[in-house]
């Protein structure tokens, strides 16, 4: 019965009051046919399996993005073949490839088009940080520097396996969100914004080149010895 | 101006766009983000209803530096670079590169290397030509099952790069003077079972498309490329022979040991998308061919020259430039060293850049659906496009 909701370990919003129904309460309740769950795993275990991904390739990436959802992989075993040409259709981001500088505005775009609730996954060495091309001019240094990304899955591609593993990863962070509170999806909070500055195409970087909301530098502590 | 105007180098009678007599005409933007541009290309069109009268397109949404990244680092550490330029070929743009290097070291290669360099090019092309046909086929709107098809044996052969090089997609495997690792006996026998394997593969997916009437209304007769205009814009590979220019570099350069093989060059008759996509059907036939020859004669010995140099690898001064015969067409590698461990210069000359240069001269005076199809058949990938 893993395809029905159930209650989440950590779905009790923090309170330390005991359950209403305890799990053998409920257990005995669906087998005489009655689902007793809340709003909020309901609302979740929706939401995590249909998890439609934009259909927008980059790079090397993109192919094994393809290769994810074609038929040795299947990534509609995960409930998510369903790839939107159309960014108001889609609830993922998958930044499959090398984002350049002359791309990275219409990547930002592309994320603002998306309607809430929306993730974003960054797949592959390049989206993450650049990866090989970090010291070339033209690439910008991880899309993290302007939109929030959720899942990172490295390698340089990932594998298919990689891809469906972030995936599960994505599915499980969204089975684990609330619908109030700090946990709650980005759209269900007071202090949300919805639009992400794009960066114009400057004489010499990305204007500005990274967003200092989402993206802060690590600070470098260097330790004597 | 004329109402009559000059037809295009095409052989298209277009009107000029902006005509006051006509309509109002319509420009459009088709990408970066669009399903079937193959990735972050666009095309500026100007529609006039349906058909296009002018297309411009927009590179450079994928350039990554490849040429400038490859003049600071050393010879070797361009060689996985060179993976990331046609990202479904790698195994042939690592030759490519090889050859560069070796002419301009003078560095001979072992018969076994030569050998097995042929079998993995051979194999590369199955792969790309099968990808195309299925993305083409994805294009002229057959949804999910060619490409179904053609993955399912895109996974085959990248298990046998898996097996040979570690890993799937960007392989890293030729080295200057020989072939990183030897093919083992069971790597061999796995390899002549995915070749045996191939043709009636082949058949099936003949038997599905190549016949069915609703391709052949589709791509008969669309985006026609003339032999003159081919050669003048320097286009290669399958796009050039579709046109029925007899042009092959495995022939016309017989580079490595391709001389030692029997296979034919087959050629087109009109240029159009639908010779296009035969001509990929028929080279695959005879890769097999030669993927079987050089299964069945692979010979023995070392598949490294004992006297190449991997590290402080420094060519005497001098410049090469090393082609091959790539799926997608010439691609080549022009090197110029001045004695250091990094090229001076380092430039690609990539096929499918180059292959679409012609791209407004088929898509003028065909409708805006005929261009995602001709584009389609054109076969670029970005990563080398744009460098």
């Amino acid at each position: 019965m893993s395809d029905v909701p159930s209650a989440h370990p950590d779905s009790a919003s923090g309170s330390a009051a005991p359950a209403l129904v305890s799990d053998q309460e409920r257990e005995e309740l669906r087998r005489q046919g009655i689902l007793l769950t809340k709003m909020e795993d309901l609302y979740n275990w929706g939401r995590s399996n249909s998890v439609w991904p934009l259909n927008f390739g980059l790079a090397c990436c993109a192919i094994e993005m393809i290769a994810a959802s074609m038929a040795r992989f299947d990534i509609s075993r995960f409930g998510s073949e369903v790839y939107r040409p159309s960014p108001r259709q889609a609830d993922l981001l998958i930044v499959s490839g090398t984002v350049t500088k002359k791309m990275a505005p219409q990547v930002i775009r592309l994320w603002n088009q998306m309607p809430e609730p929306k993730y974003c996954i960054a797949m592959g060495a390049c989206a993450i940080s650049g990866g090989p091309f970090k010291q070339g001019y033209n690439v910008l240094k991880g899309i993290d520097r302007f939109i929030p990304v959720d899942i990172y899955i490295p390698g340089c591609p990932p594998r298919p396996e990689a891809l469906l593993n972030g995936l599960i990863a994505l599915q499980e962070k969204i089975r684990g969100q609330h619908l109030t509170g700090p946990n709650a999806p980005r759209h269900l909070r007071a202090d949300d914004r919805c639009e992400y500055p794009v960066p114009e195409f400057g004489a010499h970087d990305l204007e500005p080149p990274a967003n200092p909301e989402v993206f802060q530098p690590p600070t470098i502590v260097r330790t004597e010895k | 101006m004329s109402l009559f105007p000059a037809p295009s180098p095409s052989g298209v009678s277009v009107r000029p766009v902006n005509d006051e007599f006509h309509g109002d005409l319509l420009e459009i933007s088709m990408g970066p983000h669009h399903p079937s541009t193959h990735g972050v290309f666009r095309m500026q069109v100007t529609l006039d209803g349906e058909t296009i009268v002018k297309l411009k397109p927009v590179f450079g949404y994928l350039h990554r530096n490849h040429e400038k990244l490859g003049e600071n680092t050393t010879y070797l550490a361009s060689m996985p670079y060179t993976d990331r330029l046609d990202y479904l070929n790698s195994m042939t743009n690592n030759w490519a590169y090889a050859i560069a290097v070796e002419k301009l070291a003078g560095q001979p290669v072992p018969e076994r290397a030569e050998y097995l360099r042929i079998i993995l090019a051979e194999l590369t092309r199955l792969l790309n030509h099968t990808c195309l046909a299925g993305f083409l086929l994805q294009d002229s709107g057959a949804m999910g099952t060619p490409l179904m098809y053609a993955f399912r044996e895109r996974e085959k052969i990248l298990e046998l790069f898996e097996a040979l090089s570690g890993s799937r997609m960007m392989c890293n495997f030729q080295r200057f003077g020989g072939c990183r690792v030897d093919a083992s006996p069971a790597w061999l026998a796995a390899a002549q079972g995915v070749v045996d394997a191939y043709g009636s593969f082949l058949d099936e997916f003949e038997a599905l498309l190549t016949g069915n009437e609703i391709l052949m209304a589709r791509t008969q007769g669309t985006g026609v490329l003339t032999p003159q205009l081919a050669i003048n814009a320097s286009v290669t590979g399958p796009l050039l022979r579709a046109t029925g220019v007899d042009y092959d570099i495995r022939k016309v350069d017989a580079y490595g040991l391709y001389s030692r093989f029997n296979f034919r060059v087959p050629l087109g008759a009109h240029g159009d998308t639908y010779d296009r996509y035969m001509i990929r059907i028929l080279e695959m036939r005879e890769s097999i061919k030669i993927l079987q020859q050089a299964l069945r004669e692979l010979p023995a010995g070392p598949v490294m020259d004992p006297k190449a140099k991997l590290r402080g690898f420094r060519p005497k001064a001098g410049e090469a430039y090393g082609r091959i015969e790539g799926p997608k067409g010439e691609i080549g590698f022009y090197l110029i060293s001045d004695g250091s461990p990094n090229p001076y210069r380092y430039r690609v000359r990539p096929p499918s850049f180059v292959n679409l240069t012609i791209l407004e001269d088929m898509c003028l005076g065909q409708t805006i659906a005929d261009a995602v199809i001709i584009l389609g058949s054109v076969d670029i990938v970005l990563g080398e496009v744009d460098r």
